[in-house]
């Protein structure tokens, strides 16, 4: 058994060897990369490098082909509460007659386990969550009702509810306004500042360098992680997207408000 | 009891058991399940006549029910494997079940009249003639059974209530929190065959896949809250029942008939007058955009060539 002591020090997410292949192509090579506690980290690199699949393949979501996921230092399967995913937005149906509080009520339902009812305390935390991302005021709207950054928000929140030291998020600034985008990532540094680990898939190098401590550069294998200042280097980064190197713009989905 | 009264509470019971599952059927994308499970249990029928003789209803029932879980899982695994997408699926699993059935009619039954309509589909105006004694009353039998559907589908629905509503909403999410997706689908399915074989036998196949479908999808149409939705159903459900019954007695027509029509009215009208989601409200909302917008950007013109470029 691990010492205490251990798990701290352990990184956030550490994936070991990680394989993983959508029939017979192969998504992820061989992958080895650590998200430290404490940082806020980016998983970068060109479409369709594996940016999702590696969050996916780590979160025991997906079947991998070889390699391991470990979340501070333990086997995913044994460290759900550790960790708390926020899938991509189109991932669920907006038009679900739900509202913005039982959504992020769900982000309670492990630690309230099966059959039992959220209970008030529950309802305090998620009441304290949906202030913190700034929806409070939108807690019994239902969720369709809301605009693309607000939806990225209760996510967040549901996130938040969980308590984890962990989260990691898939693609959060996509489709998202530039002021939102600053809004989100704002609040990404509070956690990191508290402590917690925030891993990010994202495809926007320039506020990767500006805003992110830690980063992962992947196509297929993994290019380069670390620090980014160390990490996104004009050889790295034409290892990654190509003989075009450092087409950083080419990535971007178009926005409005930028 | 009379008969009156029996048949508006088969029908009632029906409702309710369908009217539980129905919203999560509908919000899943697998409405048809139901309609295919009203094929697929034609095998169970013969499989019953070949190895006991009978086509007594209780053991038809038990037969039935296997083969509407096996047609259930089987469309929730091809599903599953990615391969197939959900309707195909459906239209997959229940003719190859159908066929099994048929095939077995005319090899080994073909002396004898064996049909889903002489088996296993009932007629609900006849529900109050079979009756069972229950405590020294003679209650329908339709009745009896229908109860203890309905109450183990309230049970599932209200026990498992937030990990139905997790894992409708967000599977993916789900099973990161160590919901099991798959497990509640099953579940739900399971739930549906057993609900589905058993409400064939006493008020008919047609009037079962209306039960499970159409409430659930007029419910939808007017609320915005999960558990309005299930109550919305249920109450439509019900209405269904009672003016159904009323309607097809005086114009002396089918009562599962009448039933059904009613169900599709209210889902008529709320497709038309629903508040928030209808087609006038939608229309009129639309209008009033158009308007408003036509507004502004009369107001918005800018005086061309006055020097703002300069």
């Amino acid at each position: 058994m691990r010492s205490t002591a251990e798990t701290l020090a352990a990184p956030a997410l550490e994936v070991r060897r990680l394989t993983a292949s959508y029939s017979s192509r192969p998504v992820l090579w061989d992958v080895d990369a650590t998200f430290p506690m404490g940082a806020l980290s980016a998983i970068v690199g060109p479409n369709g490098a594996g940016k999702s699949t590696l969050l996916k393949a780590a979160l025991g979501l997906i079947a991998t082909d070889a390699g391991q996921a470990l979340i501070q230092g333990r086997p995913v399967k044994t460290s759900r509460d550790r960790v708390a995913y926020v899938p991509q937005r189109d991932a669920v149906d907006w038009d679900f007659p739900i509202t913005v509080r039982e959504v992020v009520e769900m982000g309670r339902y492990a630690q309230i386990g099966w059959v039992r009812r959220v209970q008030r305390s529950d309802q305090t935390l998620v009441a304290d969550c949906l202030e913190r991302v700034g929806m409070a005021a939108y807690a019994s709207r239902q969720i369709g009702q809301l605009s693309g950054g607000q939806r990225q928000r209760v996510f967040i929140a549901r996130a938040l509810a969980q308590q984890a030291q962990v989260m990691v998020m898939d693609e959060p600034f996509a489709g998202v306004d530039a002021r939102t985008e600053a809004d989100i990532l704002g609040l990404l540094q509070e956690l990191r500042n508290e402590g917690r680990a925030v891993i990010v898939v994202h495809h926007d190098l320039g506020t990767v360098r500006a805003a992110f401590d830690w980063v992962l550069l992947l196509n297929v294998r993994a290019i380069a992680a670390g620090p980014v200042a160390d990490v996104l280097t004009p050889e790295t980064l034409r290892r990654a997207y190509g003989a075009a190197g450092g087409l950083e713009t080419e990535e971007q989905e178009p926005r409005w408000a930028a | 009891m009379s008969d009156n009264l029996s048949i508006i509470l088969t029908a009632g019971l029906v409702a309710t058991a369908a009217g539980l599952l129905g919203p999560f059927l509908v919000l899943r994308r697998v409405a048809l399940t139901s309609d295919a499970v009203s094929h697929a249990v034609l095998p169970g029928i013969v499989v019953i006549w070949l190895i006991f003789h009978t086509r007594a209803p209780l053991p038809v029932i038990g037969g039935a029910a296997v083969f509407a879980i096996l047609c259930v899982l089987a469309i929730d695994a091809l599903k599953g494997t990615n391969l197939v997408r959900g309707d195909a699926a459906i239209a997959l699993v229940f003719p190859a079940l159908f066929s099994v059935g048929v095939l077995g009619i005319t090899r080994y039954a073909s002396d004898i009249h064996l049909d889903l309509d002489s088996t296993i589909y009932g007629e609900i105006a006849f529900s109050p003639f079979e009756t069972l004694p229950i405590a020294g009353v003679e209650i329908a039998r339709s009745i009896v059974l229908l109860s203890g559907v309905a109450l183990v589908n309230i049970l599932l629905v209200v026990l498992l209530w937030k990990e139905f509503k997790a894992t409708t909403f967000d599977p993916e999410f789900s099973r990161t929190i160590g919901i099991s997706p798959k497990l509640l689908s099953r579940l739900l399915l399971v739930a549906v065959a057993i609900t589905a074989v058993t409400a064939f036998e006493s008020v008919g196949a047609i009037l079962v896949v209306t039960l499970l479908i159409v409430p659930a999808t007029t419910a939808y149409l007017l609320t915005d809250r999960l558990w309005l939705m299930v109550a919305t159903t249920l109450a439509i459900g019900w209405i269904s029942a009672v003016a159904g019954y009323w309607g097809a007695v005086s114009v002396d027509a089918s009562i599962a008939g009448a039933m059904g029509l009613v169900a599709a009215l209210c889902f008529a009208i709320a497709l038309f007058v629903s508040p928030s989601y209808g087609l006038i409200a939608r229309s009129l909302q639309r209008r009033r955009r158009s308007r408003s917008v036509q507004r502004e950007l009369a107001l918005a013109v800018k005086p061309q060539g006055a020097g703002a470029d300069t």
